[in-house]
């Protein structure tokens, strides 16, 4: 092992952002589900700080910010809408929710 | 040709107050504030939907007025380069010339008639606030020299236009609507691409962005290829919009559909931005193209102007009818326009507003009898001549008006179109003039169906034209009369900027001359002995 | 004095536009007579410029007068200008003088019509737009008239418009004379792409100066609009039919003034036709045959015709061909000649029939006339001098000018014109044989009114036999009844002596009390069947009598079934008075007999008393025998743009003339032979197909009325399902195929989750591969 250089980082977000990434294909539980989406846009942030510093670049960091007040706002309007959803329907699996179909 | 134009522009800036802008503005104020009165004040819908239009086409009368008669270029110009996007190039740039001078009066004229002559059958806010915002939209075509704008309100006319259709329309009215919206709609989509082709091309040869036209068709950047081109994505636009066969069928179900009012407007005006469009941004933005094309679109206009005709004989619906004769005027209209010369583009600027009056006219009298006897059947109507003699004495009126009787307005722009177009292609012109007799066909056999023989039934009870009807109907019949016996101070109005098209056209493209007449002076003696050395001269006009 | 020509048509239009405003209120008959003024003042104001223009020098007399400026465009300008020369001024002379004579006709004839006014009133817009015609200066303002008085004439022949038949009538004149238009309107196009101008002065002077081919377009497609205008075939069907007008339209429109201006257009423009005769004499030489053709075609028609009016429409057309003939011969003075005299006569014939149709309650068919000159002296009177002027009589006007054209067709040169002259004189025999025809129809002979037809006499005839059926039915029935009753009487008298033989056995077997009423049943037994005997004597008689009479009733039907099947037509002449089933004619021919024919009122007849003064004088104005007595001929010269040279020596005018003279007398004698001493059978001449106008008519209409309707049915078809189909395929298409995609969209957040996925992989793949490469 060497220096720790940023593509740690780069490794480390890219193995969270699967993991992710796969358990919102796996899992039914709109709860979880919600989590993995979390765990994604961790995975990103984390790329983009470890970018930023390995690059020396500040940008990175601000993207970083933009994403958790995105990921701040989507997860209180979803949470609502979940928690809406399983007042109303015990135990809903996300594939029981498909009242959007075309 | 430019720096005329501004010069112009200049000399008759002057006139106190922005004319133009509030032939746009105060029918956009009116829409405006019909939305915010409450829906249960009715009777102030109707007031103020009269007051926006009746000063409306006050000014536009007024502009009439003040029209510089002698001048060819842009008048009234109220070109405030501060106002809109100026990074863009977009500006809220109005003028009128000759060609657009009286498609605005004729605005100006129609929508407060088309107000007057009939109310709506329901909800009068929504109705009155829709033909207003129509008006806005309608003038502003006229009126702009800038391309965003224009497709800007190109664009606009269609949303009142699909509610008056689908509200207040007859039978299939939703049906008609859509296709009406979406058909034209999809007609100028591709003009968009075709706005920004040239607006990018010239700012890539001069680095300056502008939507102005005059700029724009001065400077003549794209090359033949791309000109042809994009003049095609404009053309389709427009001949939806005109319509032109075989993109025409819209026209049918939308004039049949559509309340009164709708049709009298469809009719009168919006089939007019076709027909506009063709000469303000085909023949002057793509002169090179539109003379290429010319060949094509005359005969396209020759074969609306005959299938038109033959459809419309064989109509059962009268405003069908009356529908389908608007493809055949109008063909009169594009072979006008792409025969290029002085009297042809006279006339067909001239014929675009004879169909206003004339088809208008016919519209308020189908309209009128739909009321009376609630159907439009042809077959069901009959001897209304005989209880009805002033209703059936306006409709021959019109009727003959329509049909080209020299004395009404119809005859010149219809003598005019055929005299310019047989100049610059006698073979297309011979067939196209055979559509004066179909017009007598199909409007006199259905005049025959509908007013003479024996009237029984309902149609022995009919109301005869009423009071207000008349006086709604009086100006249009007046300028049918006038224009027809005297129509010279229409003409010497639209032809010099007519004179300036051909110029603008024959600068741009190398290999063209107008085509014109030979003339002939009479010889001193009757002499037989120099037959020989003129025996090309009628060659020539082929 | 010149300047008068503006009141010319201005009066007429002044008249027309206080009509249209006030002619409700002025009613009948100040409506009429206002019209009438206004038409007078009119020809007032013609004879006066008549004298301005005479008071200059020969060559002087071409002038220019402009109003306004009409349709100023580019290289193009027309004014509305008046030209007044010779030739206009003779035709506004008697567009006005015969318009103001028919004027006061109609004040009487029209006596009585709801839309009094109204007619008065587009007499008023025919007489301005015809005055508009003859007086411009330019091709268009020519046309303005031409259109104009096309549409009068619309207006005016479905005047009674609630008949469909007159509706259709005016419609199918409006659209056949657009035919015509339809060549006008392009030779004034090519008369301006050649020569920049539309005007006459100008185009009669450069026609030397054009190519040939431009120069006969121009004419042929003129001929094209004359032919519509001025009835000739093929275009000449609208104007039988326009007889369904009143008949003082048919008199100033449609024989006098309108259908003339075909005639009198070429003669505007004789300088092209000049021209073309120099040049490409085939043209002119077309016209001349297609005149002469209608002249023989429509003549040959003519006598078959029975309604009065028919005859003279057909007449009409055959002497408009006479017209075109001349023109085409380039005999124009002849041809404005015979203008001329033909409104005279022609004028006069149709008011006289108007006269006598109105004597007649309204009925045209001249099967029903006769023997009319005692009952209506002025108009027999007059109606024969102008029989005598059309028939080509000496010294009636007609005589002389159809005398001129023949003469012309001869001198036109040739083997050709030898031939044209010909089938003129071929139409002239025909044209006095209809003629008489006519006269003697309607004048002489005996009064048919009260006449049967032979579609009353085959109804009484047919009303008859079925009496005599139905008389011999029920008589056989009343046989059969009583026959039957007779049988059941001989039965009853049977039953009867039965009920006595065995009356008499009981009596036989019986003793005591019994014995009495046995005898008493004995004697009622005799009673009944000495009834019954005389019952049965009784049904035996009357069914002798019922079967002889069923016999007679059936010999009866039997005989009238003969007697049908027998009879024949009367004797030429004689009516047909149904014979035995004379008391069943229909009770029509008994109403007619109440009618007693009369004469019209003098607003009637005087018009037709100056008629006839013209025909019998009108000859006058260009007589043959000396260079001095062409009158016309030397008014009109300034006109024409080249004089017409008569070659012809006198002796063999003067044959001409004679042979021309025995043509006609010929044609008279034979139908005095037929129709006044009925030496002959009509029927040899008037043949069905002559009758049915050789089937043209009817073909054209079948055609229009099939063919023609199917095809433009079948386009229409076309728009609705082919053109729009496509349109709302577009729209079908689009729709489904939303509805096949809309399926991606399954709502399960998961498979989208996979599709981004997917997606984004894919992409990345996209990137390296094209990195790598």
């Amino acid at each position: 092992m060497g220096e720790l250089t940023h593509n740690y980082y780069l490794v480390l977000g890219a193995v969270v952002f699967s993991i992710g990434a796969v358990g919102l294909l796996v899992r039914r539980n709109p709860l979880v589900m919600f989590m993995c989406v979390e765990l994604m846009l961790n995975a990103v942030n984390l790329t983009f700080v470890g970018l930023a510093w390995g690059l020396n670049d500040i940008g990175g960091q601000v993207a970083v910010f933009f994403v958790m007040v995105v990921a701040a706002a989507e997860v209180v309007v979803g949470l609502a809408i979940v928690v809406a959803i399983m007042r109303r329907r015990d135990g809903a699996t996300s594939d029981d929710l498909s009242a959007l179909r075309g | 040709m430019i720096e005329s134009v501004l010069l112009a522009a200049e000399s008759s800036a002057d006139v106190g107050f922005p004319a133009l802008t509030s032939l746009v503005v105060i029918p956009a104020l009116g829409a405006l504030a019909l939305a915010l009165v409450p829906a249960a004040r009715v009777e102030a819908h109707r007031l103020i939907a009269l007051l926006a239009t009746v000063i409306t086409g006050a000014i536009s009368v007024w502009v009439l007025l003040v029209f510089d008669k002698s001048d060819g270029g842009f008048q009234l110009r109220s070109d405030d380069p501060t106002v809109w996007v100026e990074s863009l190039g977009i500006r809220w740039d109005l003028a009128v010339d000759g060609i657009s001078l009286f498609l605005v009066v004729l605005t100006g004229i129609l929508f407060p008639l088309a107000i007057l002559g009939v109310m709506p059958e329901h909800s009068p806010k929504n109705y009155y606030a829709w033909i207003v915002a129509l008006e806005a939209g309608v003038m502003g075509v006229f009126l702009t020299l800038d391309l965003f704008f224009f497709f800007v309100f190109f664009e606009v006319v269609l949303v009142p236009m699909y509610f008056l259709i689908g509200r207040w329309g007859h039978g299939n009215r939703v049906y008609a609507a859509t296709k009406f919206f979406l058909y034209t709609m999809f007609g100028s989509a591709l003009m968009l691409v075709g706005i920004l082709s040239i607006v990018f091309i010239s700012e890539n040869a001069t680095g300056v962005v502008t939507f102005n036209i005059l700029e724009l068709a001065e400077g003549q950047h794209w090359g033949q290829t791309a000109g042809r081109w994009i003049f095609l994505s404009f053309a389709l636009a427009f001949s939806v919009k005109v319509p032109i066969f075989p993109v025409h069928t819209w026209l049918p179900d939308a004039h049949t559909e559509a309340p009164t009012a709708g049709s009298v407007i469809l009719a009168g005006v919006m089939l007019k931005l076709g027909t506009y469009g063709f000469l303000r941004f085909g023949l002057f933005l793509f002169p090179e193209a539109s003379t290429w094309f010319a060949p094509v679109m005359m005969i396209l206009g020759t074969v609306g102007i005959i299938y038109g005709a033959v459809v419309a004989t064989m109509q059962k619906d009268l405003k069908r009818l009356v529908a389908y004769s608007s493809i055949a005027h109008l063909g009169f209209i594009v072979l006008g326009t792409f025969a290029i010369t002085t009297e042809a583009l006279t006339g067909s600027v001239m014929q675009m507003v004879n169909h206003g009056l004339s088809t208008g006219a016919l519209f308020f009298l189908v309209g009128w009898l739909y009321e009376r006897r609630h159907t439009r059947e042809i077959a069901a109507l009959g001897g209304l001549q005989k209880t009805a003699p002033i209703f059936a004495a306006a409709f021959t009126l019109v009727m003959l008006s329509s049909i080209g009787l020299p004395g009404l307005n119809g005859f010149v722009g219809e003598f005019l179109i055929l005299l310019g177009a047989f100049v610059a292609n006698p073979w297309i012109t011979s067939v196209a003039a055979t559509g004066v007799i179909l017009a007598a066909l199909y409007l006199l056999w259905a005049y025959q169906r509908v007013f003479h023989g024996p009237a029984d039934g309902e149609n022995a009870e009919m109301e005869d034209l009423k009071l207000s009807e008349g006086l709604v109907l009086l100006p249009m019949l007046a300028l049918i009369v006038f224009l027809g016996v005297y129509p010279k101070p229409m003409l010497e109005r639209i032809e010099p900027s007519i004179d300036a098209l051909i110029a603008h056209i024959d600068r741009n493209v190398d290999d063209w001359t107008e085509p014109t007449a030979d003339v002939l002076a009479p010889a001193d003696d009757h002499g037989e002995d120099d037959h020989g050395d003129d025996e090309e001269h009628g060659e020539e006009a082929e | 004095m010149i300047d008068f020509v503006y009141l010319v048509p201005l009066l007429p239009l002044l008249g027309f536009t206080t009509l249209v405003l006030f002619g409700r209120r002025l009613g009948e008959p100040a409506a009429g007579w206002l019209a009438t003024a206004a038409i007078g003042g009119s020809f007032l104001s013609a004879v006066l410029t008549f004298f301005g223009l005479r008071s200059l020098e020969g060559e002087e007399r071409v002038v220019t007068k402009t109003l306004f400026e009409w349709v100023p465009v580019g290289d193009f300008s027309v004014d509305v200008a008046f030209l007044v020369d010779p030739l206009s001024v003779a035709m506004i002379l008697f567009v006005t003088g015969i318009g103001t004579l028919i004027h006061l006709y109609s004040i009487g004839y029209m006596h009585g019509d709801e839309n009094y006014s109204k007619f008065f009133l587009y007499l008023n817009l025919f007489t301005f737009s015809m005055l508009m015609l003859v007086l411009g200066n330019n091709l268009l303002l020519t046309f303005l008239g031409w259109e104009g008085v096309g549409a009068c004439s619309y207006f005016l022949i479905s005047f009674w418009f609630t008949d469909e038949a007159n509706a259709s009538a005016g419609k199918k004149a409006f659209v056949t004379n657009r035919v015509g238009d339809w060549g006008f309107m392009v030779a004034t196009f090519l008369a301006f792409a050649t020569v920049g101008s539309i005007d006459y002065l100008t185009l009669n002077g450069t026609a030397s100066q054009m190519s040939t081919p431009v120069v006969t377009g121009i004419v042929l497609l003129l001929f094209v609009g004359a032919m519509g205008k001025s009835a000739q075939f093929p275009l000449y069907l609208w104007l039988p039919d326009a007889m369904a007008g009143p008949t003082p339209v048919s008199a100033l429109i449609h024989a006098a003034t309108m259908v003339t201006s075909g005639v009198y257009l070429l003669t505007r423009v004789n300088g092209l036709l000049y021209e073309v005769t120099e040049r490409a004499g085939w043209a002119t030489n077309l016209i001349a045959w297609v005149g002469v053709g209608t002249a023989l075609f429509a003549a040959t028609i003519a006598v078959a015709q029975n309604d009065i009016k028919k005859v003279l429409a057909y007449s009409t057309v055959s002497q408009l061909g006479y017209m075109i003939l001349a023109v085409g011969v380039g005999a124009y003075v002849a041809a404005i000649f015979h203008m001329v005299m033909h409104a005279f006569f022609k004028a006069l014939l149709f008011l006289g029939s108007g006269s006598v149709i109105h004597g007649m309650d309204n009925d045209q068919d001249m099967r029903r006339y006769g023997g009319l000159q005692k009952l209506m002296p002025i108009t027999a009177g007059t109606f024969i001098i102008g029989w005598l002027a059309i028939a080509g009589v000496p010294p009636f006007a007609g005589f002389w000018s159809k005398d001129e054209i023949l003469l012309g067709a001869w001198d036109s040169g040739g083997l050709n014109g030898k031939a044209l002259w010909l089938v003129g004189l071929i139409t002239a025999l025909l044209t006095a044989f209809y003629m008489s025809r006519q006269v003697f129809m309607t004048f002489f002979g005996r009064y048919r009114y009260n006449d049967p037809d032979a579609s009353e006499v085959d109804e009484a005839w047919s009303a008859y036999l079925a009496d005599a059926e139905a008389t011999s039915v029920s008589a056989s029935a009343a046989a059969a009844e009583t026959a039957q009753a007779h049988t059941d009487a001989i039965a009853a008298h049977a039953e009867a002596s039965e009920a006595f033989s065995t009356a008499k056995i009981d009596a036989a077997t019986v003793s005591g009390d019994d014995e009495e009423s046995a005898k008493k049943a004995i004697e009622a037994a005799d009673r009944a069947l000495t009834s019954s005997a005389e019952a049965e004597v009784e049904t035996k008689e009357s069914s002798e009598a019922a079967s002889a009479a069923a016999t007679t009733a059936s010999v009866a039907l039997g005989d009238a079934q003969a007697a049908e099947s027998a009879r024949s037509g009367p004797a030429l002449g004689e009516p047909d008075d149904a014979g035995e089933a004379a008391s069943f004619l229909p009770e029509a021919v008994a109403a007619r007999a109440e009618h007693h024919p009369h004469e019209s009122p003098w607003h009637m007849t005087a018009p037709l008393v100056v008629l006839a003064g013209l025909s019998i004088v009108g000859g006058i104005l260009n007589l043959p025998f000396t260079k001095g007595l062409h009158f016309l001929e030397q008014w009109l010269e300034p006109a024409l743009a080249h004089e017409h040279v008569v070659n012809a020596s006198a002796a063999t005018k003067w044959i001409l003339a004679f042979v021309a003279i025995a043509a006609g007398a010929v044609g008279i004698l034979v139908a005095a032979q037929t129709y006044l001493q009925h030496r002959r059978d009509p029927a040899l001449v008037e043949r069905p197909i002559l009758a049915d106008a050789w089937g043209y008519d009817r073909v054209v209409s079948a055609f229009m009325g099939g063919p023609g309707t199917k095809l433009f049915d079948a386009i229409a078809w076309f728009d609705a399902t082919i053109i729009d189909g496509m349109v709302n395929g577009v729209a079908t298409t689009v729709r489904d195929g939303g509805s096949v995609v809309r399926r991606l969209q399954s709502g399960f957040v998961r498979s989208y989750a996979l599709g981004i996925s997917l997606g984004s992989v894919a992409l990345l793949v996209w990137f390296f591969v094209r990195t790598a490469a």
